[in-house]
């Protein structure tokens, strides 16, 4: 090689590595296109603008954050390639959550790379895959969950449903994949030890981001004669699924996970007043200061085609911050440790803290249903005049909502 | 009871558009010998054609205007496109029909974006049209049920009873008597290519706001179009319109059936919550139309109601 190839080479390696030292860089792998991209991209722009705070506040430590988007077109595979692209780019911290298939794949991958690379080491935060086997048998040192979990969630929806005399018959439908497996397991069992007397009219599992019509579905649902209908579906096959509700004048309640997805709330307008419900982390017209408000609003108006709903997303960023903070270091390793057992206050007036044992979030969860906006429904969703409203007595503490675990973790010395 | 009439009600309709667009497709390619692999393509453009449409006017129009919109740029394909590669044979127009459907869907995904855009139904339509068994039957969809019928109607009408469809027949099995004759085989193909572009656009006009409008729509309907060809039997439009109803009912009836594996295997001892023995016939009803060609290519090749093997 000649001396002037070599003194270019040298110079544009040089010029990389500084650039690569100078962020924090986090990869955000998930669908960004396809029936799923709008749950990633509502996900992506929630992390971006936290990002961009803690930017103009300082950074971490002085260091600036920096969030790169890899669509993963919600393929476990795609998703290994993308986790690859993301380290090869310097990224120590990953962030998923659409699609619990996706991250089995992810906890695994990351896993292996931990241990074949020690010193590069790199962190999942997974703020949406809530599939229960992530903090309990397959746990891992590596994996953060930011949102509450299958059992957690349905022990939410059944305790509400202890309290409701009138539901005899419960329609159980979800997507034909571990997460909506887990849910129905879990919803068989709980019901089950709670409220014997309730029949399962039906257990359907259907192909996750294929059925576009789901009209066979509901009418089947009609046919059964069931009270209300407890389903894990997200995204687009909420979307769907609301959609054709709506056609088919379905007025029984749908008791949800993600009830909040785009489109949900807009296919079933007036249907949705005291019909559908959800169990989240937050909804946004819960009483919060006026900070709280304006970021709200701030996110509306940047991202006019989505909502603030992604409120994991703000606490994954800053228990990040706080976690870095107390370890006076960005790097994965004393980040982790310092995250085990970490309590910070979130913007709705509770406390989310991730458990050391399992590496799992405990904070409130709220159930609310869709109310037409005005006085106590501040803030509409989908563009449309109605809005996310607490039910009575829908609250429910950090304390009661914690489940145990099964995890034995491995930690690095 | 009610399962049977509304797999019946949703299988029909399905199954008309899955007509609408493989009818179009099994008369290009009886006439022309091209399997054109663009053709969920086109049905995707008209769905996007009347979304613009119908955003700047109304649904009425869109619904006139997208149809023959999506013809034009099918012919223009034709013309500018197809009848040059025409010259190196059957492969090269399959792949340029390939490539035409690569090509579609980026631009699409260019100009509307990469996810799926609010292509909704019309305010006039968008009412129960009467209540079964507890479940209200949109009017919309009968709405679909109506153009279908209308453009089957209409598609008869003009092979059969017209002299441009009796041209259209002959250079259907005669291309070179017919060009001998005087006719202008050229400008029939072209004319044949755009009608059948404009049948899979209208299908995508009225299928867009109930089904998804996504730039993968094109993707997702693509592989069930062939299958209801090759069951139907290539060239066969008799075929196509059987084939198309077959599997329109069986994909609805298998979702009202629950029963597992397990249950109907039950003689084998198959577990009921063993892996297989737990699957539905509900959960693998997406999977039936591709069940059937698998069978149809094992037991009878040509198809329900074709003369030539594929």
């Amino acid at each position: 090689m000649s001396i002037k190839k070599a003194a270019l080479a040298a110079a544009v390696s040089f010029v990389a590595v500084t650039a690569a030292q100078a962020d924090i860089k986090m990869a955000f792998i998930d669908p960004l296109s396809g029936p799923f991209g709008p749950s990633g991209e509502a996900a992506y722009t929630s992390f971006l603008l936290e990002a961009e705070k803690i930017n103009a506040a300082g950074g971490v430590n002085g260091e600036m954050i920096e969030v790169t988007g890899y669509d993963n077109k919600i393929n476990p595979k795609e998703s290994l390639v993308q986790l690859q692209k993301a380290i090869d780019d310097g990224a120590r911290y990953i962030f998923q959550g659409n699609g619990s298939s996706v991250a089995a794949a992810l906890i695994d991958a990351v896993n292996k790379h931990n241990a074949r690379n020690p010193g590069e080491e790199v962190i999942f935060f997974n703020y949406a895959a809530v599939t229960p086997a992530f903090t309990n048998e397959d746990c891992s040192f590596w994996h953060f969950r930011f949102d509450a979990h299958v059992d957690m969630k349905m022990a939410a929806i059944t305790d509400y449903i202890k309290g409701q005399e009138d539901i005899k018959k419960v329609y159980l439908i979800g997507q034909d994949y571990v997460f909506g497996q887990a849910v129905a397991a879990a919803a068989e069992g709980m019901l089950k030890e709670k409220r014997p007397d309730i029949e399962i009219v039906g257990n359907e599992l259907h192909p996750l981001g294929k059925v576009k019509d789901f009209t066979p579905y509901i009418q089947k649902i009609i046919s059964s004669g069931a009270d209300a209908v407890i389903t894990g579906n997200w995204g687009a096959d909420m979307q769907l699924l609301m959609k054709a509700a709506a056609e088919s004048g379905s007025d029984i309640p749908y008791l949800t996970f993600y009830g909040g997805s785009k489109g949900a709330v807009a296919a079933l307008a007036d249907g949705a007043i005291d019909r559908l419900y959800q169990v989240t982390e937050a909804i946004t017209n819960l009483p919060a200061g006026d900070e709280q408000n304006a970021l709200v609003e701030e996110y509306k108006e940047r991202f006019p085609d989505y909502d603030y709903y992604y409120h994991r997303a703000w606490n994954a960023m800053r228990m990040f911050k706080a976690a870095a903070e107390k370890a006076g270091s960005v790097d994965p390793i004393p980040v982790a440790k310092a995250l085990e057992g970490l309590t910070i206050d979130e913007a709705y007036g509770g406390q989310v803290t991730m458990r050391a044992e399992d590496h799992q979030a405990q904070q409130n969860l709220y159930i609310s249903t869709v109310a037409k906006v005005g006085d106590d429904v501040k803030y509409g969703v989908d563009n449309v005049d109605y809005g996310w409203k607490l039910v009575e007595g829908g609250k429910i503490d950090a304390a009661a909502a914690e489940q145990p675990t099964t995890c034995e973790m491995e930690r690095p010395e | 009871m009610e399962t049977i009439v509304f797999a019946l009600l949703n299988g029909v309709i399905y199954g008309l558009l899955l007509f609408m667009l493989s009818s179009g497709l099994t008369l290009i390619f009886s006439m022309m010998g091209v399997l054109n692999f663009a053709h969920a393509s086109f049905y995707m453009l008209g769905a996007y054609f009347a979304y613009t449409i119908m955003g700047a006017t109304s649904f009425w129009l869109a619904l006139f205007i997208a149809p023959i919109l999506v013809g034009l740029v099918g012919a223009v394909v034709e013309r500018y496109g197809l009848r040059k590669v025409h010259a190196n044979g059957h492969v090269a127009e399959l792949l340029f029909t390939f490539g035409l459907a690569y090509l579609i869907e980026e631009v699409v995904k260019i100009v509307y974006g990469k996810t799926a855009v609010d292509y909704k139904i019309p305010d006039l339509l968008n009412f129960p049209a009467f209540t079964i068994y507890g479940a209200s039957f949109p009017a919309y969809r009968m709405f679909m049920l109506f153009i279908a019928i209308g453009m089957l109607i209409g598609l008869w009408f003009l092979l059969k009873k017209t002299r441009a469809g009796l041209i259209i027949q002959a250079a259907l099995t005669h291309p070179h008597m017919v060009g001998h004759l005087g006719h202008n085989v050229p400008l029939i193909f072209m004319t044949v290519f755009g009608i059948g572009c404009a049948m899979a656009g209208l299908a995508g006009v009225i299928a867009g706001n109930i089904f998804v409008t996504d730039p993968a729509m094109a993707v997702q309907m693509g592989p069930i179009v062939f299958v209801v060809v090759v069951v139907g039997g290539i060239g066969s439009l008799e075929g196509a319109f059987l084939a198309s109803l077959l599997i329109g009912l069986i994909q609805n009836f298998a979702v009202g059936i629950n029963a597992s594996f397990a249950e109907i295997f039950w003689f084998t001892g198959l577990s009921p919550t063993s892996e297989i023995g737990d699957i539905t016939i509900s959960s693998l009803a997406p999977v039936m139309p591709f069940l059937i060609l698998v069978l149809i290519l094992i037991f009878r090749p040509r198809g329900l109601m074709g003369e030539q093997e594929l």
